[in-house]
C-alpha cells in the first residue's frame, strides 16, 4: 500500500514500568532547571532584564531579612496547614475543594469568641475555648457536604464549593456587626489593647508558635494516614468504594468522619491566622489558601512530607514573583507568568515519568538489523 | 508448503511494556481457508501479539507482510485497509443504536446514509454464512452471543478477510459455542483466514485446523491439530508434564450450613435478577451454580455475602457446633462477620472489589484483619507473614511483597485473592468465576485449593462459567435460568447437554432422563 516504503510513525509513546525514585527525581528536577531556563528566556525576551538578577531579586524578596524569611515561614506554615486539611478528604477521592470556607468559618468562630467572650473567662481559658470552637465551626463546615453525599449521593466538588460563597457572606455579616470603629467597614485589630486571646510568643519570633504547630499536625497526619486504621480505610475507600463495602467498611460513615478532621484543620488554620497573626478578620483573610492546598497537596501526590516542599515551592514562587514586580517595575503578571511557567514544568514532567517516548530514528536502526 | 496461502506472516515480532518482553521474536504464519487456534498461557503474550496485527500496539522490532508484502500496521484503520479485522473479549458497541447501526458507524460514506442498503448487505453476509442477526434489532435488546455476532458481521462488513477472535466462547452457553463454531467453519470454506484466542484446549479439538503456541512470549511451534492431543499442547504451554484431571472425593459427613428459601433479589434499576430461589448448602461439598451470565449469580452471592439487599425470603446460617440458625438477611459484611459467621468470597471482580489494585500484597491481605486489635494503629506484621505465607504456598509470582498486586498476572492477582479468602479458615466459601482468564496450570491450582477447604468442611457455593469443569469438579449442581431454579442436580453423571438445555430453559433436558 506504500509502494514498498515502510513507515514507522514518528513517534509512539508506551507506559513505563515503575521508575526507581532517583530517576524520577532526576526528571523533576531537570524540570525545574529547565523551567527556570525558559523563565529566564522569557524575561530577556519581554522585558530586556537580566535574568539572573531576576531570580537573586526573587531570593533577596523571600529570604533577604531575617523578617522576610519569618514571613515567607509563616505563610509557608499556613498553606501547609489548609493542605494537611484536605489531603484525607483527596485521599478517600472526596473532592473538597471548600477549604476557603472551612478557614473562613474557622477565623469566624475564633474571632467571635475574642469579641464576645474577652471579659468573661481568663485568657487561657479564652484561647482553649477559640480553639475549641475553630475545630467545631470547620468541622461543621466540612461535615454538611459530606452528610449530604452518603446520604443523597450529591455531588460534593459543587457543594464544598458553594460552601465557600456562603462562608464569605457570612463573615461579611458579621464584619458590619462587629465594625470597628463604627462606619469603617472594617472589625480592626481585636483586643488591640488588652491583647486577650491574642497566642503567645514562643521562641524566638511570634510566627513561631504557628510554625510549630503546623509542623506537629504535619507528622500527626503523616502518622495518621499511613499506620492508622482510620488511615487505613480512608485509603480503600479511595481506591474502591466496592472494595470497602466488601470487606464491611461503612463508608458513609468514614466519609463523614474524614470531612470533620479535613474540616476542622482549615479550622485551626483560621484560628492561627486569627489569634497566632492577623488579630483581626476580613473575606479575604484566607487569601484563597483553600485552593492553593489543593495544588500543594496534589503536587505532593498526598504525602504529608513532600507537602512541605510543595507548600514551601508556592509560597516562595509567590513571594519572590511580588518582590520582581517591585523592583523591576514590572507588573504584578509579570510575576504570574514566571510561577506559571514554573508549575507546567513541575506538573508536565509527571508525563515522563509515567510514560516513555520512541521516536522514528532509534527505531528503524532496530528493524534494519533484522532484514 | 502445502499449497495453501500465508495471508501473514509475522516475523522476529518483539513487544515489551517496560521491563516485561511480552513478544520475544515471534515468528507466526496465518493461513487462507484455516482456522489457527492461538494457544497459551495468561501473559504468554497471544493478545499482543494479534493487537500488533490488528493496529492497537506497535511491534517494537520485526516485521509484518500481509499476501507477500511488508506492511506497517499504525493503527485499526490500517488493519481494516490489510482486510484484517479482530473482535475483542469486551464488545464495542453503542447500546442504543441498531445492529446495522453499529456496523455501519464509523465507516466513511457520502451524506445521506442508506439504511436499507446496509441492512440488505448484513442479511446477504449473515445469510452466507449462517448468522441469526435482525439488523433493525437494538443492541441493548440482544443477548451476549447476538452482540458477539454483530462484531463479527461489523468486521465482515469493513471487507475482513483476517478475523481474529479473542476468547470468543468465554461468554456463551454451549449451544451458542456450537453455533458460532458452526459459523467459523464456514467462513473457514469461504476461504478467509481465522484465528481463535483461547485457554480451551476441547474448543481447539474441536474446531481448529492448526495449532500454534506460544509460553511467556516465546514462540514454541505450531502443528496441525489432528496430529497433536490435549497433553502434548498442554505441555508445551506450560513447558512440562502436568496432570489434567480434577479430583472429586465424596463428601464426608455433609451437614446443612446454608439454607437459603425463596430468596428474591431486585437490582438497582429495580429489575428482578432472583425469584424464590431455595437450596441448602451443605459442609464439606462443592455446590456448583451454572447458568447464563446473567441469570442473577452475581446477586445470589452478593445476597449471602450482605452485599444485596435481598427483597425476599431467608438466608439461615447453621452454626457448625451448635446448628443453631442464624438469619443472614438484612446484615451487611461487618455485621455477619461479628456474629462469628465464617464466610469468605471471592468475587467475580478482582480488583475491583475482592482487592485493591494500587496496594501492595501486605495492604491487601490486611483488607479483613485490619480492624483486629483495639488499638488506633493497624498491625502490618500479622498481614505482612500472611502475605509471605500464601506467596510461598501457592507459588506466587511476584517481583516481592511491596508490589501492588495491579502489576501482577491475573492468575497471580486470583490466588493472592483466594489466599487471604481461605486464610480465614471459613465455614462457608463463595466464588464467583475463581477461574475467569486463568491459564491451565492456575486454573488447576485453583481447584486444588477449593478441594481442600472441602476437604476440610467447609460448604463451598462455585459460580462457574465452564461446564466441563463444573460436571467434573462439583458435587452436586443448582442451574439457574433467568433468577429462577431450573433444577439442582447431582454433578456426577450429569451431562453438559442436560445442564446446558437447563440454562437456557426453565427445567429444560428433564426429557434426557
Amino acid at each position: 500500500m506504500n509502494n514498498g516504503k515502510v513507515r514507522v510513525p514518528l513517534l509512539h509513546i508506551s507506559r513505563r514500568a515503575a521508575l526507581p525514585w532517583y530517576k524520577a527525581w532526576g526528571i523533576r528536577a531537570a524540570a525545574i532547571v529547565l523551567a527556570l531556563v525558559v523563565c529566564g528566556l522569557i524575561t530577556t525576551l519581554l522585558t530586556g532584564e537580566d535574568p539572573i538578577a531576576l531570580y537573586l531579586s526573587m531570593l533577596d524578596g523571600a529570604f533577604g531579612t531575617s523578617r522576610r524569611a519569618w514571613v515567607l515561614m509563616q505563610n509557608v506554615a499556613i498553606l501547609l496547614c489548609v493542605s494537611l486539611a484536605v489531603t484525607p478528604a483527596f485521599k478517600m477521592r472526596f473532592w473538597n475543594i471548600g477549604g476557603e470556607g472551612q478557614v473562613l468559618v474557622g477565623c469566624l468562630a475564633t474571632a467571635a469568641c475574642m469579641i464576645t467572650l474577652d471579659n468573661v473567662l481568663p485568657n487561657w481559658l479564652l484561647i482553649i475555648v477559640m480553639l475549641a470552637a475553630s475545630l467545631i465551626a470547620g468541622g461543621l463546615w466540612g461535615l454538611i457536604p459530606a452528610f449530604f453525599k452518603a446520604r443523597w449521593n450529591t455531588n460534593e466538588t459543587l457543594f464544598t464549593l458553594m460552601m465557600n460563597y456562603v462562608a464569605i457572606q457570612l463573615v461579611a455579616f458579621f464584619i458590619i456587626i462587629w465594625e470597628s470603629p463604627a462606619g469603617s467597614g472594617k472589625v480592626g485589630i481585636i483586643n488591640q489593647q488588652s491583647q486577650m486571646g491574642w497566642l503567645p510568643q514562643v521562641g524566638p519570633n511570634r510566627y513561631m508558635l504557628n510554625i510549630l504547630t503546623v509542623a506537629l499536625l504535619t507528622v500527626a497526619m503523616y502518622v495518621y494516614l499511613k499506620y492508622s486504621k482510620h488511615g487505613y480505610e480512608i485509603a480503600v475507600v479511595g481506591e474502591s468504594e466496592r472494595t470497602a463495602r466488601y470487606v464491611g467498611i461503612k463508608v458513609e460513615r468514614v466519609i463523614m468522619r474524614t470531612m470533620i478532621i479535613s474540616g476542622a484543620l482549615c479550622g485551626i488554620a483560621g484560628f492561627l491566622l486569627v489569634a497566632g497573626t492577623d488579630h483581626t478578620i476580613t473575606t479575604t483573610i484566607s487569601d484563597n489558601r483553600g485552593f492553593t492546598a489543593v495544588m500543594v497537596s496534589w503536587l505532593a501526590k498526598f504525602s504529608p512530607v513532600f507537602m512541605v516542599f510543595t507548600s514551601f515551592l508556592i509560597e516562595f514562587l509567590g513571594r519572590g514573583a511580588s518582590e520582581i514586580a517591585t523592583d523591576f517595575g514590572l507588573n504584578e503578571a509579570f510575576g504570574d507568568i514566571l510561577t506559571g511557567v514554573i508549575l507546567f514544568f513541575i506538573i508536565g514532567c509527571e508525563f515522563f515519568i509515567t510514560y516513555k517516548l520512541h521516536f522514528r530514528g532509534f527505531k528503524t536502526r532496530g528493524a534494519a538489523e533484522n532484514v | 508448503m502445502d499449497g495453501k496461502v500465508a495471508a501473514v506472516q509475522m516475523r522476529d515480532i518483539t513487544k515489551s511494556f517496560g521491563p516485561v518482553v511480552a513478544n520475544d521474536k515471534v515468528w507466526l504464519d496465518i493461513y487462507k481457508g484455516e482456522i489457527l487456534a492461538l494457544l497459551g498461557e495468561n501473559g504468554s503474550g497471544k493478545t499482543t501479539l494479534m493487537n500488533m496485527l490488528s493496529g492497537i500496539y506497535f511491534p517494537d522490532e520485526g516485521k509484518i507482510y500481509v499476501d507477500g508484502r511488508e506492511v506497517v500496521i499504525r493503527s485499526p484503520k490500517d488493519a481494516f485497509d490489510l482486510g484484517i479485522g479482530m473482535i475483542h473479549q469486551h464488545f464495542k458497541l453503542v447500546d442504543v443504536l441498531t445492529a446495522a447501526e453499529n456496523i455501519v458507524l464509523g465507516l466513511p460514506g457520502r451524506g445521506r446514509l442508506d439504511m436499507r442498503a446496509v441492512a440488505a448487505k448484513v442479511r446477504e453476509i449473515s445469510g452466507r454464512y449462517g448468522f441469526e442477526v435482525d439488523p433493525m434489532q437494538k443492541v441493548y435488546d440482544m443477548s451476549v452471543s447476538q452482540k458477539q455476532t454483530v462484531e463479527i458481521v461489523k468486521v465482515l462488513y469493513r471487507g475482513a478477510d483476517i478475523l481474529i477472535l479473542d476468547e470468543p466462547t468465554a461468554v456463551l452457553t454451549p449451544q451458542e459455542a456450537d453455533k458460532l463454531f458452526a459459523v467459523l467453519r464456514s467462513m473457514r470454506d469461504d476461504g478467509k483466514a481465522i484465528v481463535i484466542i483461547t485457554h480451551k484446549l476441547h474448543e481447539v479439538e474441536e474446531l481448529s485446523d492448526r495449532v500454534a503456541i506460544l509460553r511467556r512470549g516465546h514462540f514454541v511451534g505450531d502443528m496441525p491439530t489432528a496430529k497433536t492431543n490435549a497433553m502434548e499442547m498442554t505441555n508445551m504451554m506450560v513447558g512440562r508434564p502436568v496432570t489434567l484431571n480434577i479430583e472429586r472425593p465424596q463428601p464426608k459427613d455433609p451437614q446443612p450450613r446454608l439454607e437459603v428459601k425463596d430468596l428474591t433479589v431486585r437490582d438497582e434499576d429495580g429489575v428482578l435478577k432472583l425469584d424464590k430461589v431455595s437450596f441448602t448448602a451443605y459442609s464439606g461439598e462443592i455446590l456448583g451454580v451454572a447458568g447464563i451470565s446473567g441469570s442473577g449469580q452475581k446477586e445470589l452471592l452478593e445476597a449471602i455475602a450482605g452485599l444485596h439487599r435481598a427483597e425476599g425470603g431467608s438466608i439461615l446460617y447453621l452454626d457448625a457446633q451448635s446448628g443453631e440458625p442464624e438469619e443472614l438477611i438484612g446484615k451487611d459484611p461487618r455485621d455477619i462477620s461479628d456474629m462469628g459467621v465464617a464466610l469468605s468470597f471471592v468475587p467475580e471482580d478482582r480488583l475491583g472489589m475482592g482487592l485493591v489494585g494500587d496496594m501492595d500484597l501486605t495492604d491487601n491481605m490486611m483488607l479483613r484483619s485490619f480492624r483486629r486489635g483495639k488499638g488506633f494503629f493497624t498491625d502490618r506484621k500479622g498481614p505482612h507473614k500472611l502475605a509471605e505465607r500464601v506467596v510461598e504456598e501457592l507459588d506466587v509470582n511476584t517481583p516481592s511483597i511491596e508490589t501492588p498486586v495491579r502489576r501482577l498476572s491475573g492468575g497471580n492477582v486470583q490466588k493472592v485473592l483466594v489466599g487471604r479468602e481461605i486464610s480465614s479458615a471459613p465455614t462457608v466459601l463463595l466464588t464467583a468465576y475463581a477461574v475467569r482468564g486463568l491459564d491451565i496450570n492456575s486454573s488447576y491450582t485453583i481447584y486444588d485449593l477449593i478441594n481442600k477447604q472441602k476437604e476440610r468442611g467447609v460448604a463451598v457455593i462455585y459460580v462457574g462459567e465452564d461446564l466441563d469443569v463444573l460436571l467434573e469438579l462439583c458435587d452436586r449442581i443448582l442451574v439457574l435460568c433467568a433468577g429462577r431454579v431450573s433444577g439442582l442436580i447431582p454433578g456426577r453423571g450429569a451431562t453438559k447437554r442436560r445442564v446446558g438445555l437447563m440454562m437456557t430453559k426453565l427445567g429444560g433436558g428433564a426429557e434426557d432422563e
